[in-house]
């Protein structure tokens, strides 16, 4: 395979990815205008912006794994692409939350993320994956280097965390944070147990 | 006020239940020619029937060719509505976007699934501690009593909340006729149990069957009522047809659905969801601006439609009617 090839192909997967990952929020806003998000459409935006993000930060996990077992090594390169994603669903869920469905409600907001563990969660799982966006560039991973690494392990915590605040937020049917919380913790099992660890250098 | 009280209204207004019923079969039909009709522009603007109904029929749920919005039009529900000064929320809102976990646990799915109920014919055990106990064949148990419209607020546990029409006759009217006996001090209702009717039945997000209750005075309170319709036309699968019971000062999951069962009892039943997880669910589940659910704050809630949210009245706004039934009784202690 010549490097004009590889090339091409890493720009077809990245291409797919962009778009596979706008779709949900191409979907939510055409819905949005189109009245079809239901009775309630800022609950109906706070979830689907909330599953997104929880989805892809667990896909975001699932890389290394998937790339020691399918023997692609390459496939690194679209965890960014991947993890900032989760990152941008995330975000939108935070400002829905914060603009539509509280409304700049500051006193509420703070009592909500002091009190309220489910909220100090989410919250907590935020904050780890904006400094995880901030610090996420060619620069940053220069600068921090082997620091660099330890600090992108954090995105465990936010994962769980994102579990976490979704399992406390549903009052009876657990099932779909079961799930999310099932793959998160298997995935991480994995990383702490599988044999690639101590080969796995820089790239993880 | 949201009720007529009984001195506003002449007796030649009221209307026994099976003729109301009869008229509304009546309406049902001719809705056809009218949902026709609204589909000429302007036609319908030149009905004199005051009416702010903000209905959506494109997006109508199962509704078929029925086009209930257009059936309301026969009701002056201005006039019913009186003092509330609250828009109703639309039919399809009302109808499309409900907590029935025996047809799923998302607001969408009882609007989806709820077309396997069978609700006729459809029978209620009445027993327990009361004078009358019987398997009552739903028409048999209602036709005494008289269907009255009233228009109230539901206010979920969840933090949202309409303002819904419903149509029904008063419990009191009909313990009455049952007649408890001097131990009965709370009144039980359980909904069908059919998993075959019921598909989220099959999963056991709740001990099926699901079991509300009130206390007797509650029950008596002449602000509960046993509904069976919504918007004037009759409850929809997924609102709990062919008989539901409607409490609105307190949060909706005590507005039990589907009723199969009311039985007269001693003690204070154990209800579903004070069972499934008793630090958040308590049996009395008053409106409560000031007892936050453990997990979130019960001070707002987001009518529906609206894009602020509202702050939250105690008793839902119903306190004048309800407050005294709870005098002396720590409400933090029993939410």
């Amino acid at each position: 395979m010549t490097v004009n090839v590889a090339r091409r192909r890493r720009i077809l997967v990245k291409s797919v990815l962009w778009v596979g990952c706008l779709a949900p929020a191409l979907s939510l806003g055409i819905a949005a205008l189109a009245d079809g998000l239901g009775a309630n459409p800022i609950e109906e935006i706070t979830h689907r912006t909330g599953w997104w993000a929880l989805f892809l930060l667990t896909v975001t996990l699932a890389i290394t794994p998937l790339r020691r077992l399918a023997g692609k090594p390459g496939w690194v390169r679209y965890r960014r692409l991947l993890g900032l994603f989760a990152f941008f669903y995330a975000t939108l869920h935070f400002l829905t939350y914060l603009v539509l469905d509280q409304f700049f409600g500051w006193s509420y907001i703070i009592e909500d993320i002091a009190e309220r563990p489910f909220i100090t969660f989410g919250f907590a799982a935020w904050l780890i994956l904006l400094v995880l966006a901030v610090t996420s560039t060619t620069g940053w991973i220069r600068r921090l280097r082997k620091n660099w690494q330890r600090l992108h392990r954090l995105i465990y915590a936010a994962a769980l965390a994102g579990g976490v605040h979704f399992l406390w937020k549903v009052k009876a049917d657990a099932r779909e944070p079961v799930i999310f919380l099932v793959a998160i913790v298997a995935l991480l099992l994995l990383r702490a147990w599988a044999p690639w660890k101590s080969r796995a250098g820089g790239a993880a | 006020m949201l009720i007529r009280r009984p001195d506003d209204v002449n007796s030649s207004e009221i209307t026994p239940y099976r003729v109301y019923m009869n008229r509304r079969h009546f309406i049902g039909r001719s809705a056809k020619a009218a949902a026709a009709a609204a589909l000429v522009p302007g036609l319908l603007s030149a009905c004199d029937e005051p009416q702010r109904i903000e209905a959506r029929p494109a997006a109508e749920p199962g509704a078929g060719s029925a086009g209930v919005p257009t059936i309301s039009q026969e009701k002056d529900w201005e006039s019913v509505r009186s003092e509330l000064d609250e828009s109703l929320t639309p039919y399809v809102d009302v109808t499309g976007y409900n907590n029935f976990y025996e047809f799923g646990t998302g607001k969408e799915d009882p609007a989806r699934n709820a077309h396997t109920l069978v609700t006729r014919p459809w029978t209620v055990e009445v027993g327990g501690e009361v004078a009358r106990p019987a398997v009552y064949d739903l028409d048999d148990l209602l036709a005494p009593h008289t269907a009255e419209d009233r228009i109230y607020r539901l206010r979920c546990v969840e933090a949202w909340s309409m303002v819904i029409p419903w149509t029904g006759i008063v419990l009191a009217d009909l313990i009455r006729r049952l007649e408890p006996t001097s131990k009965a001090r709370f009144v039980e209702f359980t909904t069908l149990k059919d998993p075959d009717q019921m598909p989220g039945q099959r999963r056991r997000v709740l001990d099926w069957p699901y079991v509300e209750g009130l206390r007797l005075d509650e029950a008596m309170n002449p602000l509960t009522l046993l509904a069976t319709g919504v918007y004037g036309a009759d409850l929809p699968n997924q609102n709990g047809a062919p008989l539901r019971l409607v409490v609105p000062w307190k949060y909706g999951f005590k507005s039990i659905k589907s009723i199969v069962k009311i039985r007269f009892v001693e003690k204070m039943p154990a209800t579903s969801w004070a069972v499934s997880a008793p630090r958040e669910y308590g049996f009395y589940a008053n409106v409560n601006p000031e007892v936050d659910h453990p997990r979130w704050s019960q001070a707002r809630e987001r009518r529906l439609g609206e894009f602020r949210r509202r702050p939250t009245l105690a008793f839902n706004g119903y306190g004048e009617q309800v407050a005294d039934l709870y005098t002396g009784l720590d409400l933090r202690r029993w939410f």
